[in-house]
């Protein structure tokens, strides 16, 4: 297979699950039980008939479910039109865009720091062995990984709070609330600190346990043994031959991870009410705010569909063996 | 007695005589088992029901009280008691967790076998269908399937809504690693031979590749619970347990909503998540053990250390 | 034998401590010289410790060996170095060729990169000359020079073998350790390979010690002969005195099913199948007897042979032999 066509069938095959996802999310708007024009807009909002006959027109609700009703419900997400929050009474797209950034900026964070400490940990837990190094971090690993990730958000903002009198909750002091976060930088570092550390906690423990294991596969690899046998100290081998070798997998799992950091997002913005799309996805939850909830999924899910592809984009520059094929 | 049972018998005492010496199986063993005890022998090891309201003198109820001769764990922001509420609250958490965890193992295992030893146009479905799954974020996903079915007024209880959704999402790993490991076997003499003596498909499969990936799917399974159990609290934190039947997960779920960090009632948030990581990591330990009796990697690698160099006395040969 | 000897392995003994069993004796007593550009075969069933011979002496094996003796490379112990020390000699002045080296070259590496890798990591030249030598390197082993632009993947099974003849090559060492270097290969690129080993041996008159277990390729490449058994040397001489004059038994039985010496090889007789015509297994090394090594095999054991070990003994001019009926 030539890259061209690996790279055009991961496409083909993202734009498969994108349909899956947007089926499902049909699917579910439509079990609802009661009139569709009123899980569109919600049960107690008071309409005009005229309105209500324009919605139903605008989602083609007097035509047959499917095919008509799906493909104009298509046709409407496409446009960015993904209906009104029944608790907020604002379009859901507008909602979902200004949590947007927020959210980015706390997985942003979290993974680079829990990458690039699981990263190091993992090369050095596998270079010693069996060490106490590496029984200790394999240790924090197991334990992080059994730890659900809001009862560890749950601590950190007692002890945090309690003995380090960090903020619990927000991601601007309330003083702060509408200037933009530029202007509000050291006051948004706090509001940060424990979210962020709560991620990259649980995330080393994952990350370091996949390049433990990768860079145990590597370093048994004859190559290696080559590489000793040139003269080469263990750092210089680590470094030019185990290192970008033990990656290549990294890639193609921090990818795979990013729907566990979304999973990450909704709890830890749940307990710190950091003001993301993850909060808002349980808010939507509480609520029983259906379109917000559905319009939320679909955006999620896309972005991290999308993701995805981009790393496998990504992976193929960097295997010379993916590449030259 | 017949000889199969004889041979069981022999594999599990030599299983047990592995097992035994290994301190982190031994350990995940235990805090599994001892989860499972305090779940089944729950109403023994308290004088109240989780509903019971301790009251003082004045029949006030005690709200927040901080552990004393009340319970040893204080009660919550009703005035109930804590540690009666984690007792049963492992017999929900447990449940939910067991069952949804046997339904995916289940499934996965059915799906693989099936997928791995037809092959064809089956395999290639089940391999796209887990392809796809994989790549959408569970936990929203597992969300929007949850409250929605809610909403539908189904006949079914919440704790049932969340098994089977638990249960029908978390059963790709399993299938994709029962259809690789069926796979090898299918390759081997001995099936080609049950084949060509005119086995049939039920035979080979019950006979031959059963009792093959058994080992492989319980130590799957094992892991599996881990993650069903951590699911299961994560999606009751959010507001989608049964109230009214408070699991660990649950209990944070009040513990958070009603302020209990805030009142500084530690006795309430920490022990439901102590009792979470508890369960979960004695599966994972237990689990991973199984997983590297099943395929050992004693290989070291090629950095570990040097060969030592004793000196010896010995004159030039 | 005589001073001018480039390597001289004396008494190297090694043992792998296995967990709960005894130490396994990989190596007893195992002593040979290599001059200057001469090639030594070491000959012996798959399991005798050929490989283990080799990496001992590189001290490459992994932190459960115990090795002891002495490793003289130019009147330097090797084994009287530290691990910083040991560095400078390999690949400078001991390069290998590893066995089934198909996974020896790094995968997402190129080869020429790899190459002068070996030549900048030992300070022997600039960058920019060390580029030339690859080039050189490469048409030395017959693959153009371009192609060290490429990736291992892109090889066939020959050139990555030759292009780690090349590799072993560059920094001009003196003795070159082939271990099995051409097992895995098909025939036609195994005479490919041994003729290249032979061609640059002629041209840079390094020292080659050639592991096989190929009586056939012994007789045509070497000039030395060291058969092993069980971790131990069986006999040691000339390889016309080996091939003619064969003193202990176990080399009797290996030539006896060898058709003819001036034949080359028959490809269809894998070499594992004459030696497998030897009744028997090798000793399991962690249940080494104390007697000869060979004896539940020998066809001409006597009663001594159960419980003393046979000595290694001059036999002849350059010749020795370990077996109790060499008296
Ligand atoms: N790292 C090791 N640990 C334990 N035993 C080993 C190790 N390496 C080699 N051996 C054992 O040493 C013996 C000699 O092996 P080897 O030198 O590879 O033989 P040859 O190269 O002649 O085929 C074998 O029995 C092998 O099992
Ligand atoms: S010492 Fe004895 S057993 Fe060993 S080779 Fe000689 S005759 Fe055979
Ligand atoms: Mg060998």
């Amino acid at each position: 297979m030539s890259r061209r066509d690996y790279l055009l069938r991961k496409f083909l095959f993202s734009l498969l699950t994108i349909f899956v996802v947007l089926v499902i999310n049909f699917m579910l708007f439509r079990v609802l039980p009661g009139d569709p024009v009123r899980s569109v807009i919600g049960r107690n909002v008071r309409i005009s008939a005229e309105m209500q006959a324009s919605l139903r027109e605008q989602f083609g609700l007097d035509k047959p479910v499917f095919p008509d009703q799906f493909f104009a419900t298509l046709q409407q997400w496409a446009g960015g039109n993904l209906g009104v929050s029944w608790s907020l009474r604002q379009p859901v797209a507008e909602v979902l865009m200004s949590k947007l950034g927020n959210t980015l900026l706390l997985i942003g964070l979290g993974q680079v720091l829990s990458i690039v400490f699981g990263v190091a940990l993992g090369l050095f837990a596998g270079w010693k062995r069996k060490t106490s190094f590496d029984v200790g971090s394999l240790t924090f690993s197991l334990i992080a990984w059994a730890t659900p990730t809001f009862w560890l958000g749950i601590i950190l903002l007692a002890a945090g709070s309690t003995w380090l009198g960090l903020p619990t909750g927000g991601i601007v002091s309330p003083q702060n609330v509408g200037k933009p976060l530029y202007t509000v930088l050291p006051d948004l570092a706090r509001h940060l600190v424990l979210p962020t550390l709560t991620m990259t906690i649980l995330y080393l423990g994952e990350y370091m346990l996949i390049m433990r294991s990768s860079i145990l596969e590597v370093l048994s690899e004859d190559y290696i043994l080559t590489a000793k046998a040139k003269g080469m100290s263990h750092w210089q081998v680590l470094w030019r031959h185990g290192l970008k070798n033990a990656m290549l997998p990294i890639v193609t799992m921090i990818a795979l991870n990013l729907g566990f950091t979304v999973s990450g997002a909704i709890y830890i913005e749940t307990v710190f009410s950091y003001d993301g799309l993850g909060k808002l996805f349980h808010t939507a939850l509480v609520r029983q705010d259906y379109p917000l909830l559905q319009g939320a999924f679909l955006l999620l899910a896309v972005s991290v569909i999308v993701a995805n592809m981009l790393a496998d984009i990504l992976y193929t520059t960097l295997d010379p063996r993916v590449k030259a094929n | 007695m017949n000889e199969s049972w004889l041979l069981f018998k022999r594999s599990l005492s030599d299983f047990w005589r592995i097992f035994r010496r290994n301190r982190m199986g031994m350990t995940g063993a235990v805090l599994v088992l001892a989860a499972v005890m305090v779940a089944v022998i729950a109403p023994a090891l308290s004088p109240y029901t989780p509903a019971t309201v301790i009251r003082d003198e004045a029949g006030r109820g005690l709200t927040f009280a901080p552990p004393s001769v009340h319970g040893p764990l204080g009660t919550d922001d009703a005035g109930r008691d804590v540690w009666t509420q984690l007792v049963y609250g492992a017999r929900i958490s447990l449940t939910v967790g067991f069952m949804a965890g046997f339904i995916a193992m289940f499934v996965g295992s059915l799906l693989g076998i099936l997928a791995g030893y037809f092959g064809g146009w089956l395999d290639n479905l089940l391999m796209r269908v887990t392809d796809v799954l994989l790549v959408i974020p569970d936990l929203p996903l597992m969300l929007v399937l949850v409250a929605t079915l809610r909403q539908m007024e189904l006949k079914v209880s919440p704790l049932t809504v969340l098994i089977l959704v638990i249960g029908l999402l978390y059963w790709t790993s399993t299938a994709r690693l029962v259809r690789s490991q069926v796979l090898s076997i299918k390759e081997r003499q001995f099936v080609a031979r049950a084949r060509a003596i005119g086995a049939g498909h039920f035979h080979i499969i019950r006979k031959h590749i059963l009792p093959q990936i058994m080992p492989l799917i319980v130590a799957n399974t094992v892991l599996i619970l881990s993650t069903a159990i951590l699911i299961e609290s994560g999606l009751a934190f959010l507001g989608l347990g049964d109230p009214t039947q408070p699991s660990w997960g649950t209990m944070l779920n009040f513990a958070f909503d009603r302020n209990a960090i805030s009142n500084g009632a530690w006795w309430f948030y920490l022990p439901p998540g102590l009792a979470i990581v508890w369960v979960s990591l004695g599966c994972v330990l237990l689990g991973n053990v199984l997983e590297e009796m099943l395929n050992p990697r004693l290989m070291g690698h090629h950095l570990e250390g040097e060969a030592r160099v004793v000196k010896t006395e010995a004159g030039r040969g | 034998m005589a001073e001018s000897a480039l390597l001289r392995v004396c008494n190297l003994n090694t043992e792998f401590i296995i967990p709960d069993k005894g130490p396994a004796r990989a190596l007893e007593d195992v002593s040979f010289e290599v001059h200057p550009g001469e090639t030594l075969g070491l000959v012996g069933e798959s399991g005798c410790g050929k490989t283990t011979a080799l990496m001992s002496i590189l001290r490459l094996l992994p932190s459960n060996a115990r090795i002891s003796g002495q490793v003289f490379f130019k009147d330097v112990d090797l084994f009287g170095l530290s691990e910083k020390q040991m560095r400078a000699y390999r690949w400078r002045e001991l390069a290998i060729v590893f066995q089934g080296a198909m996974n020896a070259l790094n995968p997402v590496m190129r080869v020429g990169e790899q190459i002068r890798e070996a030549i900048t990591l030992h300070g022997l030249m600039s960058s920019s000359e060390a580029e030339m030598r690859v080039g050189e390197l490469l048409e030395l082993v017959g693959i153009p020079k371009e192609r060290g632009a490429q990736y291992p993947f892109q090889y066939s099974g020959g050139m990555r073998q030759r292009a780690m003849i090349a590799m072993a090559l560059a920094c001009s060492p003196s003795v070159l350790f082939a271990d099995e270097p051409t097992t895995a290969l098909d025939v036609m690129v195994q005479a490919q390979v041994l003729e290249l080993l032979n061609d640059i041996q002629q041209r840079l008159g390094l020292a080659i010690v050639l592991v096989t277990h190929d009586l056939g390729v012994v007789a045509e490449m070497c000039d030395t002969v060291v058969v092993m058994y069980g971790g131990k040397v069986a006999e040691y001489g000339p390889v016309d005195v080996i091939f003619n004059d064969p003193q202990h038994p176990y080399t009797q039985k290996l030539l006896e099913s060898f058709p003819d010496l001036n034949e080359p090889t028959d490809p269809s007789t894998d070499s594992r199948q004459v030696l497998a015509s030897i009744p028997g297994a090798p000793p399991r090394l962690t249940e080494i007897p104390p007697g000869c090594r060979f004896e539940p095999r020998c066809h001409v054991r006597i009663e001594k042979c159960k419980t003393e070990s046979p000595p290694l003994m001059d036999v002849g001019e350059n010749h020795l032999a370990a077996c109790h009926l060499l008296k």
